[in-house]
């Protein structure tokens, strides 16, 4: 399959969406843009077990070359294993529910929808990249337009939350783009050309001192993305004032592009400096864990509630990556994909409630099940998600990181999975307040009575995410199959290559 | 047994019908909803009693009941050695709980056609029954730790979806919410307890894991190995595992949430919260029975002390509760304090005691029937006189005549009258509880005699103390539907102490030897009568006696009534502790101290350029000025350095 199809789809359909004429056309041009582009990637499911099944154990399949800057030896180079599948399919089902909940835009729609697709080509580009500056482009690709979807669409005070944003996760790039320029100016050592090329590069070993000095350029820099404590400030700011669309891709996919990174290209390429820095890594993640429940148990608007709890938990991300065992590290991939559609249901059903109600204090709203059931069950099993229900994708995301964290018999790690867990108590504190008060309980104010339920649109969106939640939650073995060989291929690699025996 | 992978369909029928309902239940088959939720629990019902009848007729042939794993399916690997499999096991605790639970869920699903008819989200209703049933019928089949920590977790929400039924109501949310947080409270300790066995025994197949962790082996040598202050982790491990027990269980101090949860229909209390999901915490205990047996004597002790404590606390407290459903949650929580303190009975003075793991699940087994019974009952009840409070009630004995006659047959059963049922399995627990220790025999002696006093307390209030009452006379007691689960729960409550319990289920499972009870039941049913005549005495007729017995009392009275403060001092450790000095601090730090750093850094930024963006002000007078002093500031520098 040729994955270029991939960034090419959604940048085909931001052009079209340009020389559209009226909002009907834009909304449907971008709907079959984003549709193509989930046929593309579960077709790219297919070709995958098909290949894996044919017995093709490669790392990476489909890979594809093409020289892009010859003179600092940068190529477009992309590949994809059962990780990057995992994260593929993420995003373009996240987008095409972005996509659908945002049927409501009416001003400039035409540049929101062009925006929102040019976000999911670079959520595709960076996923799909094999060279390290190909990465690094399409990670500044998905940060750019996302300063303009708050500012111009954004609620509140948007253009302080815009700024806050773009500027926290420009420097987290920067801090990427140090690092790797340490990585590309230590390879070539035996006279070769200096590369970018990420295959190439992990077949090298760096000296421990470099590693020391430029691991954490790269896993800070990726963790800001991924609400690493206590760069995670934008997360609250932004995603309350950004569009619907806007926070669903934003906590969705954007900060797994984080934990992807920090995977893929820190912990990948400098295993040693990873097991040097984990006790660092796993007490900010525990921090991120246990005070980003704590702090969510105290918001009063929903969009603050989800945005703290997912500072809350990524920090299960971090945490699984920074367990360096094999399946903490599954756990983490695994709570990458189910954080993001789980979330993005979330911030799918507080929109639709804002859209009818005008606001997201809890404390304003109430009994919303007798108004708009739809709306409100899928509210509710976002929220079961969240708090780790057995059956939706959360619990099994989250047994697996405790169970591979327990692998780590140390002290202080065993401390460490210990709060996490406990956090599942604070998680269902927070969840089961919101949900109480906000959909069950009395109606709060006459004038909800008469508002709508969902419309064919978002009813589709949420059918969409919470069949994603479910079929994980339900049968865990396939997200289980389909990434243990990347996830493998990491432990490998990190045995294979590490320095310190 | 062969193919016996038909018993995947016993939780598979209500998943089903949780399903469909789920779907379809609100508009297109809201009318069907009640057929087909009652549908698949009858015909769960009919295989999980054919299934009992060839496991234990087999048990007869061979002689000895033994363990059989018809189904097995993984789910999600960790590591080799380490998956949740989805499994089915069968053996006498399993077989004995498909039954109970299948049966007493059938009981409720047919009452709850005539209760719940008429309710606008009558497939809803049915809906959450169906998930109920599915994830408790999943829970007891379960073989696996973590599967069985699965289902764990879907019966707490399937209680939490049925307490908020009536989700207008603000004390139904609140209740649904105690109930959810702090069972998850106590999963946490459940969920240690499995991180720490299997890591230890490296697996997390109940079999395997009982076989390792029992006899010599290296995992048994790793886990009694290590310890964490002091105590090996085997110890940590069984302990924390209770301790999710006895959340799910309320036992003290984790009780709080069983009282409240009675928000929910009556049915789903005579279902949830009365015979099948909170004994999951003396189910869990005695699965994992052999281990608990093996280990450190003290991990027993404490399943004997908290459960013996738990009794007679909430006997003390069901005395003087005044809301009828309130006074059976208490004594459901007092006697599933006897089921577990019969599972604490095991280390008799030098002698092992085994009885004690057969009583505790005989009482198991009968206290299902007469409690659902009674809670049934309440049902029709309230439904009369559209209040729980035993003031509003009396003299309903003339007017439900069938639902009288149940009530006192379930109320001699839960008193320990012979023949009825409790009689049998309580004698059986007294019996352990006498061989192990005297203390805790005295306690349950005394608790016996409270729960007959209380009992008939709630006995003679409701349906004598008063002349006949004719609220609303004009219609019959209640429909059909709910008569006959009434009918036949009560013949379950009269009869099911004769089934041949000893002789089978026992923790190894050969055949026991089935110790007579004899004279030995003389005190216990004298002090029951005893309880029983105090009560005639103090609430067969409106007197004046209740009120200058509670004056008498004073303080113990008022403490007692207000449950002796314990829900205020867990809402003062959450609101005024948790909230005020964790969780606000947190949520202000987050915005002043952390995101105030990077404002600062934002704001220092800003000043600096805006300090800095005057140089390029484009007037060459400026530049003129700047460069001049440049070059005047350089010549001072070098004059200085080179002089």
């Amino acid at each position: 399959m040729n994955l270029s199809l991939l960034v090419l789809a959604p940048l085909i359909t931001a052009v079209a969406v340009l020389f559209c004429r009226g909002l009907n056309r834009v909304r449907w041009v971008s709907l079959a843009g984003a549709s193509v582009q989930l046929v593309l990637s579960f077709g790219l499911l297919a070709l995958y077990w098909k290949e894996r099944a044919a017995g093709n154990d490669a790392a990476m399949l489909f890979e594809y070359r093409h020289a892009w800057y010859l003179p600092l030896n940068i190529w477009y180079h992309i590949g994809v294993d059962g990780i990057s599948v995992a994260m593929i399919l993420l995003t373009a089902i996240v987008m095409e529910a972005a996509i659908l909940v945002s049927w409501s835009i009416k001003t400039m729609s035409k540049e929101f929808f062009t925006l929102l697709l040019f976000l999911s080509a670079g959520a595709y580009g960076f996923f799909l990249s094999l060279d390290l500056f190909t990465l690094f482009f399409f990670l500044e690709v998905s940060v750019i337009p996302k300063f303009l979807l708050i500012g111009v669409w954004g609620s509140g005070k948007k253009e302080y939350s815009a700024m806050k944003l773009a500027l926290m996760l420009t420097s987290g790039s920067a801090l990427v783009f140090i690092g790797l320029l340490g990585l590309y100016y230590h390879t070539g050592g035996a006279g070769g050309p200096h590369t970018f090329d990420w295959v190439t590069i992990s077949q090298m070993q760096f000296p421990a001192e470099v590693q020391r000095v430029f691991f954490p350029f790269l896993f800070a820099g990726f963790g800001i993305f991924t609400a690493l404590f206590p760069f995670h400030t934008w997360v609250p700011d932004g995603h309350s004032s950004a569009p619907t669309a806007a926070s669903m891709f934003l906590a969705g996919i954007s900060m797994k592009l984080g934990g992807y990174g920090c995977l893929r290209v820190a912990v990948f390429l400098m295993p040693d400096a990873a097991r040097e820095y984990s006790p660092l890594i796993i007490l900010l993640a525990t921090i991120a864990i246990v005070y980003g429940a704590f702090a969510t148990m105290m918001q009063k608007d929903l969009k603050y509630i989800n945005a703290y709890s997912s500072i809350s938990h990524c920090g299960f991300i971090l945490l699984g990556i920074g367990m360096l065992t094999r399946t903490a590290i599954a756990g983490a991939v695994m709570q990458m994909i189910s954080h993001g559609l789980m979330t993005a249901l979330f911030f799918a059903a507080i929109g639709m409630i804002y859209d009818r109600t005008h606001t997201r204090l809890v404390g304003r709203l109430g009994g919303l099940l007798k108004i708009m059931p739809f709306i409100s069950t899928i509210f509710v099993i976002a929220g079961l998600c969240s708090l780790g229900l057995p059956g939706l994708s959360g619990f099994v995301a989250e047994i697996t990181v405790f169970m591979g964290s327990w692998q780590h018999a140390g002290e202080m790690y065993r401390l460490a999975t210990i709060l996490a867990c406990a956090s599942i108590v604070i998680t269902a504190v927070y969840i089961l307040r919101a949900t109480g008060q906000v959909i069950m309980g009395p109606v709060r104010e006459p004038q909800y009575n008469g508002l709508a339920d969902a419309t064919w649109n978002e009813k589709l969106a949420g059918i969409l995410l919470g069949a994603g939640i479910i079929a994980i939650g339900v049968a865990p073995f396939w997200l289980n199959d389909l990434l243990a060989s990347g996830v493998g291929s990491i432990m490998d690699h990190a045995e294979k290559t590490s320095i310190i025996k | 047994m062969p193919n016996d992978a038909y018993i995947a369909l016993i939780p598979l029928l209500p998943l089903a019908a949780f399903v469909v309902l789920g779907l379809f239940g609100r508009k297109s088959l809201l009318r069907l909803s009640g057929i087909i939720g009652t549908g698949a629990v009858l015909i769960s019902t009919g295989l999980s009693l054919w299934t009992a009848y060839r496991y234990f007729a087999a048990c007869l042939s061979d002689g000895a009941c033994r363990l059989i794993t018809p189904l097995k399916v993984t789910w999600l690997t960790f590591s080799p050695g380490l998956s949740i499999d989805l499994s089915v096991i069968l053996d006498p605790i399993s077989v004995m709980m498909i039954v109970v639970v299948s049966f007493v869920s059938l009981m409720v699903h047919v009452f709850s056609l005539g209760y719940m008819k008429g309710e606008t989200r009558f497939g809803t209703y049915y809906a959450f029954l169906g998930l109920f049933t599915f994830s408790m019928l999943g829970l007891v089949l379960s073989g696996n730790i973590f599967e069985i920590y699965i289902f764990w977790e879907l019966v707490g929400c399937s209680s939490f979806l049925l307490i908020g039924y009536y989700f207008d109501r603000p004390s139904a949310v609140a209740a649904a919410k105690k109930a959810f947080i702090v069972t998850r409270f106590a999963d946490l300790g459940f969920l240690v307890g499995i991180l720490i066995l299997s890591f230890h025994a490296e697996t997390l197949d109940f079999h395997t894991l009982i076989q390792r962790l029992t006899g010599p082996s290296p995992q048994l040598a790793s886990i009694t190995r290590a310890s964490f202050l002091g105590i090996s982790l085997l110890s940590w491990g069984l302990v924390l595992v209770f301790i999710g027990g006895a959340g799910k269980s309320a036992l003290f101090p984790l009780h709080i949430w069983l009282p409240d949860a009675m928000e929910g229909p009556t049915p789903v209390s005579a279902l949830i919260h009365a015979a099948t999901m909170v004994v999951a915490g003396v189910y869990l205990v005695a699965r994992l029975y052999p281990v608990y047996m093996f280990a450190d004597p003290a991990v027993l002790r404490v399943v004997l002390y908290v459960g013996a404590f738990s009794a007679l606390f909430a006997a003390i407290v069901a005395c003087v509760q005044t809301d009828i459903k309130r006074v059976l949650a208490y004594s459901t929580m007092s006697q599933i304090g006897y089921m577990m303190f019969a599972l604490g009975t095991f280390q008799a003075a030098g002698e092992e005691n085994t009885l004690g793991y057969t009583a505790s699940m005989f009482h198991l087994f009968t206290h299902a029937f007469f409690k659902a019974l009674l809670f049934l009952c309440a049902g029709v009840i309230i439904h009369r006189v559209h209040s729980n409070e035993m003031k509003d009630m009396g003299g309903l004995r003339k007017l439900l005549p069938l639902t009288h006659g149940c009530f006192l047959i379930a109320c001699l059963a839960i008193a320990g009258i012979p023949p009825f049922s409790g009689f049998f399995s309580k004698e059986e627990i007294l019996l352990a509880a006498f061989h192990a220790n005297k203390f805790v025999f005295a306690v349950g002696l005394f608790t016996s005699g409270l729960t007959a006093f209380y009992m008939f307390r709630l006995y003679f209030s409701v349906f004598w103390r008063r002349q006949s009452q004719d609220v609303g006379s004009h219609h019959g007691e209640a429909p059909l539907t709910m008569k006959i689960p009434l009918v036949i729960l009560a013949a379950g409550a009269i009869f099911a102490g004769f089934v041949p319990f000893s002789r089978w289920v026992t923790y190894d499972g050969a055949p026991g030897k089935g110790q007579g009870i004899g004279g030995f039941a003389i005190a216990p049913v004298m002090l029951a009568l005893l309880g029983m005549l105090l009560a005639g005495f103090f609430y067969q007729k409106e007197s004046a006696r209740p009120a200058k017995a509670a004056a008498a009392l004073g303080g113990l009275y008022k403490f007692a009534y207000h449950k002796f403060y314990i829900d205020e001092v867990y809402s003062f450790i959450t609101k005024k502790i948790i909230f005020n000095f964790i969780g606000r601090p947190a949520a202000w730090i987050d915005r002043n101290i952390v995101d105030g750093f990077m404002n600062l850094l934002a704001g220092v930024t800003a000043r600096i350029s805006a300090r800095i963006k005057g140089f390029q002000s484009g007037r060459v007078q400026d530049y003129a000025l700047y460069f001049f002093a440049g070059v005047a500031a350089l010549a001072v520098l070098f004059i200085y350095i080179y002089t």
